[in-house]
């Protein structure tokens, strides 16, 4: 390593902060265009909905389980569960799915 | 109790999954800070500091490879790029009863997990609630770093497997309820998904790195939401 260690770590701490901290400063008042309010209305849909699926059948030791465990997710979630108990059951799912499949 | 202090409880408490999925990635990401030849000080200063996981995965490539610090700040820039996005439709929903120095301090805290919670909740957000979120989720990713960082080989691999899903399970909880309700949100998850299938294994578009992907669907598809099932005034 070249660089100080310390340096990167700051560049990548400030330019991280800055991207988080920009919006939610900039923007102060209420956003007025129907447009934008619906497309910021939708931003956490969209944007949960890609980064589980299908990353989450990568995220285990087999697809198998990972599947598993998303329907599992889906399942308890549509029948109106609380979000630990949802993770939880997905995880003990997997757990004891790998204990056959692994 | 007062009603900051039953926010924070709150928050707290939904955030345990988050602190339980952090514990799991962080502690991974610990075992490579260290491979990647960083000490465990500069993992912990690392994570503490960022609280972000895709990102300082990406760094630790950069960093061991000897980079120039402008490429390791133009590959946090794209892949964090979407907290920009989150950041934004955060804005709109915090509570703005509260002074407006809270808004830096909430700034630090927004993730995947803690942006979901704090969107999901009903009427507009008491930042005393991702405060309590922060609080769980901010211990539990340093100290994963720092148990991945000393101990890597304690957790069993069957163990650090099944609480990889903990995270993507949280999300299932977080979108799926409202859709149940509404057709819309119900048809923008799943054309969500399917173009993220698309993305990851299609030639030529499976070579755009996640981070990327995230912001170029989830731009594209909120758009198109928006556009073809614009939200009454009223909500969210």
């Amino acid at each position: 390593m070249r660089g100080n260690v310390y340096v990167y770590i700051l560049v990548m701490a400030g330019v991280t902060y800055l991207i988080r901290m920009l919006p939610l400063t900039l923007i102060r008042g209420t956003i007025k265009s129907r447009f934008i309010r619906s497309f910021l209305y939708y931003v956490p849909y969209v944007t949960l909905a890609v980064m589980t699926f299908p990353a989450i059948l990568s995220a285990t030791s087999s697809p198998w389980s990972g599947l598993a465990g998303f329907l599992t997710a889906v399942g308890l979630s549509y029948k109106g569960k609380g979000l630990i108990f949802v993770s939880l059951c997905a995880c003990a799912v997997v757990f004891l799915l790998e204990l056959v499949l692994v | 109790m007062n009603v900051h202090c039953r926010q924070w409880l709150k928050g707290c408490r939904d955030g345990i999954p988050i602190g339980l999925g952090y514990l799991a990635v962080s502690f991974s990401f610990g075992i490579m800070a260290l491979r990647s030849g960083l000490t465990v000080g500069q993992s912990v200063l690392i994570s503490a500091l960022n609280l972000t996981s895709a990102g300082q995965f990406a760094s630790l490539s950069v960093i061991s490879a000897s980079g120039s610090y402008v490429e390791l700040a133009l590959s946090q820039l794209i892949i964090n790029l979407r907290y920009c996005l989150m950041s934004a439709s955060l804005s709109q929903k915090v509570d703005r009863n509260f002074p407006f120095f809270h808004r830096f301090l909430m700034a630090f805290g927004v993730t995947d997990e803690i942006f979901a919670l704090s969107a999901s909740v009903n009427g507009p957000l008491s930042p005393f609630y991702t405060y309590g979120q922060m609080s769980v989720a901010i211990p539990g990713w340093t100290l994963g770093t720092l148990l991945g960082a000393v101990a890597g080989n304690v957790l069993p691999g069957r163990v650090l497997s099944a609480l990889g899903v903990a995270l993507y399970a949280m999300f299932c909880a977080i979108i799926i309820p409202p859709a149940r309700k509404s057709r819309v949100l119900m048809i923008v998850i799943l054309s969500s998904m399917a173009a993220s299938v698309i993305f990851t294994f299609a030639p030529y578009l499976r070579e755009i790195s996640s981070g990327t992907r995230v912001i170029i669907l989830t731009v594209a598809l909120a758009a198109l939401a928006a556009w073809l099932r614009p939200v009454e005034e009223e909500a969210p």
